[in-house]
């Protein structure tokens, strides 16, 4: 029903809501182009992929339109760790076998998929002037990041370091805008209520280091 | 299989003093359901303090099917710890916060659950 209402819009709307069209139906399977109604804890047990509502909000474009050609994992845990996860000494393990690399398209797909996603700002939900990076200070922010406020326990700042439960975050300033990690970090609930990173308790001067920080990560670096 | 079953029926009666088994049984599903989402990626799919995440922690995280460690930590501690994160009960703040994501009823479930977890006989 949701998808016959799409293709309508799409038929009306012209040529951007085309492409919205196509990315429903080729990424629609797995990944959800509007803020889900029913955000369970079992739809994030089930669902097959990260969500796309608020994607032109997260990520810069010229990144998506190379990763989208080229992906390259994430999520060392897949998109539910716990499922690929293995008991084990010295400790639990991923087993990377029943994580499947992504689908990918041509550079002609990648640029109007890239076009649609980045029309999909998520209502509002980052408000990008939130970032002043006007005397950032990198040390402190990496400081923070690591041993102050522990947020290796689950991300990795550098490939083969950190936790594996998350999306890694070295090459986090290729990929996302800076006011989306700000306002992620802040509050991960207001972009899934149950989302296994809680909210931590930071104050301004942190999030605003630690985004500085994370927007500056670099893959190779 | 014996000492399990045992470990229920006490656990049961801890609990619900008079309720039905099931529902015991379904708050103790929900809680662990709750547990594999959030709390195994340090604490272990088997609840021995080996996540997967702890490869990036520089304190361990509590193992929580230690029946001796976990027996001297006081039920109000676990749920203060749960709640408010490590730092308020004076331990790493690498153990964070859930009052976020958990609910009042779920954070006192869990205590209950780790409680089930430990085997440490005591509600
Ligand atoms: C079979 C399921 C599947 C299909 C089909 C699929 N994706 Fe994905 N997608 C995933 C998974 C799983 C991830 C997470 C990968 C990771 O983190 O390593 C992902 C990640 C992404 C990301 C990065 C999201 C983030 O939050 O990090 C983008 C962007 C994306 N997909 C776009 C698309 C587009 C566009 C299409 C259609 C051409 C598509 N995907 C089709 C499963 C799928
Ligand atoms: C307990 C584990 C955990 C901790 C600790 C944690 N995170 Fe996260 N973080 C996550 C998870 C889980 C996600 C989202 C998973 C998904 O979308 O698939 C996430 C997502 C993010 C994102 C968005 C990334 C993206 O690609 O969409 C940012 C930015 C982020 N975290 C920053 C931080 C910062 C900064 C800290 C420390 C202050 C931190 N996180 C601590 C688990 C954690
Ligand atoms: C990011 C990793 C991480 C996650 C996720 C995590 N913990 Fe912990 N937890 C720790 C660490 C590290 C310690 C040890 C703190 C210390 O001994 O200083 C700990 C300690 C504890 C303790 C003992 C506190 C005390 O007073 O000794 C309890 C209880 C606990 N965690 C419960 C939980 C529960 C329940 C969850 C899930 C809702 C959870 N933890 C999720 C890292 C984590």
């Amino acid at each position: 029903m949701k998808f016959i209402a799409f293709l309508l819009a799409a038929l009306v709307a012209g040529p951007a809501a085309a492409a919205d069209a196509d990315l429903q139906r080729q990424c629609g399977e797995c990944h959800a182009f509007e803020k889900p109604a029913d955000a369970t804890l079992d739809r994030l047990w089930t669902r097959k992929g990260p969500d796309l509502w608020y994607a032109g909000a997260k990520f810069n474009r010229a990144w998506l339109v190379k990763w989208l050609q080229k992906p390259t994992a994430i999520r060392a845990g897949g998109v539910m760790w716990f499922k690929h996860a293995k008991p084990g000494e010295p400790r639990d393990t991923i087993d990377p076998a029943g994580i499947a690399p992504h689908p990918s398209v041509d550079a002609a797909a990648a640029d109007k998929l890239a076009d649609a996603l980045m029309t999909l700002t998520g209502g509002g939900i980052v408000d990008a002037a939130a970032f002043k990076p006007e005397g950032a200070n990198l040390s402190m922010g990496k400081l923070a990041f690591g041993k102050l406020r522990g947020c290796t326990a689950c991300h990795q700042e550098k490939p083969g370091t950190g936790g594996v439960s998350a999306p890694e975050l070295y090459d986090a300033g290729e990929r996302l805008q800076p006011g989306y990690v700000l306002a992620y970090t802040k509050n991960p609930q207001a972009f899934d209520p149950h989302i296994w990173m809680p909210r931590l308790e930071l104050t301004d001067v942190d999030l605003q280091r630690i985004t500085a920080y994370v927007a500056s990560l670099k893959a190779g670096e | 299989m014996n000492g399990f079953m045992i470990a229920v029926g006490a656990l049961a009666g801890f609990l619900l003093l008079g309720q039905g088994a099931s529902a015991a049984d379904a708050k103790i599903d929900h809680a662990s359901r709750l547990y594999d989402t959030y709390c195994a990626q340090c604490h272990g799919v088997s609840r021995n303090g080996k996540g997967v995440n702890t490869v990036g922690l520089s304190v361990q995280p509590r193992d929580h099917s230690d029946t001796a460690a976990m027996a001297s930590l006081p039920r109000d501690q676990m749920v203060r710890a749960i709640r408010e994160g490590g730092a308020a009960v004076n331990k790493s703040a690498l153990m964070p916060s859930w009052a976020s994501v958990l609910t009042d009823a779920e954070i006192e479930q869990m205590a209950d659950y780790l409680l089930y977890v430990c085997k440490c006989g005591k509600p």
